[in-house]
């Protein structure tokens, strides 16, 4: 029956665990069509594939190379399309990162399949494929149908929980197909303090305008350390050149969908919902009891953000020492 | 420099969101349709570029019902050259299929750029410059938020989780364009004059049959009515309780 391939990435020679996410999505497709998942590397030779022990994984193909050390988008494409072809794969997932988000269309496109994004939920039905996802801004929640022979799906960060299955996958390796590169990632720029991304985290603490200013993000950076999450922004914030766009959560920044979301002193515009509305559990506090925020949050606490969050953040950090 | 910029209708980013009768749409009626911000960028980069070398021409393309003239016009007035509407004969539910027509107008012609934005509001698909791209098999860089060209080839920044990477590229080739790249100018009401005598061709294609089927399109399952734990500093021991207990998240 049809195989599925899993386009795993890897940073700095680990593999992410937004891969094994989207090995979950598929592994349950794959055992009712009684299909193998194949997962495929491509990434600098010391890349380490052992964290895909217990994923989910039948088969592991590494493609590495120096020259896959930095994303090369059309070396990545036509590597995962070979595989694709080779593996016969009906479904082909990758995680909906930057690069994600890159790679996964350019692979469609070699394929001659269809495309779909950024997915929630993908599962077998009686009528195929079905995958939901969210558009509108989040506003409204598309369910669609995979027609196709083979498709190209996208999982969105947070979505899937990694499975823990013990046995090991068989490893092959592959080469890296050839292309000659019109377009060349040269390098990576990275700030000084390397900060955990938003996109990335399964804790955000967001700020916005109701910090005052810039200096008082300390708070927000505080209470996101000893959450051990990231720090995240509206867009009033990174607008006034108090937080670098990178942070921006929402329409024209990030979205983000981690189980804890926290907001401080955010009104919650629909374009900042956007970013966030699908984060499993929303917190707010905000001094406005008729701010939206509030329409979407779990939970809110009503009041100055400036005594509160110091709070917070000690009772966090007590608990964490426990 | 020739330079084509696909641009897409969308609903503004303030609509409230209803779902039509069919179940699959939205109820178009009361909403205000923009273009796509993303195009917008993308819009504005092309006339700048376009500006700087002292000649070229911008063209706009969208694929869409007639009602996307209105967006070729908004692109129109900003100060794009012409503009091609592209009526497609069937379902555009795949991004794929939107990407193949666009793919076979453009490379129709000889464009030393082709722009997109990274994304469209609605849809959300962040695929068809890529895409396009890749069927048209030219170098491409997605999402990107600085640029610089040269004789014939370019640097492009883009930001990714943790840092940017830095893309140098051969021309001709595609850009999809993320915010940060620019400030989009807003069309002077000469621009919106002149705009109505610009030329805008309308075409009728022929799609390709795709593989994704919208089958509904619903509101958010609401989420579960949330509630005020308190008021002021007091009340995060109330907070601090559910998230651990309740939401079990800590
Ligand atoms: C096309 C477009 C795209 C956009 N994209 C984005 C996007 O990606 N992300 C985004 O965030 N926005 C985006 N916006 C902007 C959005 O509309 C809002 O303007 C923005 O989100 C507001 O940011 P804010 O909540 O920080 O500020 P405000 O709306 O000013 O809210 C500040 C909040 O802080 C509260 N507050 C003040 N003082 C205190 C205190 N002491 N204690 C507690 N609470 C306090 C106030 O009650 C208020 O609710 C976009 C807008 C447009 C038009
Ligand atoms: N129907 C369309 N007509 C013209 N351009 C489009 C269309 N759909 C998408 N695009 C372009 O592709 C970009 C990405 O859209 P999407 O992949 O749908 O998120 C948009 O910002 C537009 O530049």
């Amino acid at each position: 029956m049809a195989n599925v391939l899993v386009v795993a990435e890897q940073r700095d020679g680990a593999v992410k665990r937004v891969s094994m996410e989207a090995i979950a999505a598929v592994r349950s497709v794959a055992d009712v069509s009684g299909g193998a998942v194949h997962v495929l590397v491509v990434g600098p030779p010391a890349t380490a594939t052992d964290d895909l022990t217990g994923s989910g994984a039948d088969t592991v193909f590494r493609a590495l190379g120096d020259e896959a050390a930095l994303y090369q988008a059309d070396l990545y494409a036509a590597t995962a399309a070979a595989r694709a072809e080779a593996s016969d794969a009906a479904l082909v997932l990758v995680a909906a990162t930057a690069l994600g988000k890159d790679l996964a269309p350019r692979i469609a496109a070699r394929l001659g399949c269809g495309l779909v994004a950024d997915v929630s939920t993908l599962e077998r039905s009686d009528d195929g494929l079905v995958a939901t996802r969210a558009v509108y801004s989040a506003k409204a929640m598309m369910t669609v149908r995979l027609t196709g022979r083979r498709s190209v799906v996208s999982v969105r960060p947070n979505a899937f929980t990694p499975l823990e299955r013990g046995d090991a996958p068989s490893v092959e390796d592959m080469a890296l197909a050839s292309v000659s590169a019109r377009a060349r990632t040269v390098r990576v720029e990275q700030p000084e303090q390397a900060a955990l991304d938003v996109a990335e985290a399964s804790v955000v603490v967001s700020g916005g305008r109701g910090l005052k200013e810039p200096a008082h993000f300390a708070l927000v950076e505080e209470l996101a350390a000893a959450l051990g999450g990231a720090v995240g922004a509206s867009r009033a914030v990174v607008d006034a050149g108090w937080r670098p766009h990178a942070e921006q959560v929402g329409q024209t920044g990030k979205t983000v969908s981690p189980s804890l979301y926290v907001a401080v002193g955010i009104s919650g515009a629909v374009q900042h919902l956007a970013g966030m509305r699908t984060s499993q559990v929303i917190v707010a506090i905000n001094k406005d009891k008729d701010a939206p925020i509030f329409k979407v949050a779990d939970y809110g606490i009503v009041g100055d953000l400036f005594e509160i969050v110091p709070r917070l953040t000690e009772e966090i950090r007590t608990i964490k020492e426990q | 420099m020739k330079i084509a910029v696909c641009v897409k209708r969308t609903p503004d980013t303030e609509t409230r969101i209803k779902i039509a009768a069919d179940g699959r749409s939205i109820d178009e009626s009361g909403v205000k349709f923009v273009l796509n911000p993303y195009d917008e960028y993308a819009v504005e980069e092309a006339l700048a570029l376009k500006e700087k070398a002292g000649a070229g021409e911008v063209v706009v393309v969208a694929l869409g019902a007639d009602a996307a003239q209105e967006t070729l016009r908004t692109a129109l007035a900003m100060g794009a050259d012409r503009g091609i509407l592209l009526r497609p004969s069937g379902s555009t539910d795949d991004p794929y299929v939107v990407a193949r027509a666009l793919a076979d107008e453009l490379g129709a012609a000889e464009y030393d750029l082709v722009l997109f934005g990274k994304l469209a509001i609605d849809d959300y698909h962040h695929g068809v410059g890529t895409m396009v791209a890749a069927l048209m098999d030219l170098p491409c860089v997605s999402a990107i938020s600085a640029l610089e060209l040269a004789d014939g080839h370019g640097t492009a920044r883009r930001e990714i989780e943790g840092g940017v990477e830095v893309v140098e590229f051969d021309l001709p080739a595609v850009l999809t364009a993320d915010k940060g790249l620019n400030e989009p100018r807003y069309p002077a009401l000469r621009g919106i004059m002149m705009a109505k005598k610009k030329p805008l061709e309308v075409k009728d294609v022929t799609v390709a049959d795709g593989g994704v089927e919208v089958t509904a399109l619903t509101l958010p399952a609401a989420r579960a009515e949330g509630r005020i734990v308190g008021e002021g500093a007091d009340a995060v021991p109330a907070l601090v309780d559910a998230l651990r207990n309740e939401a079990k998240v800590l």
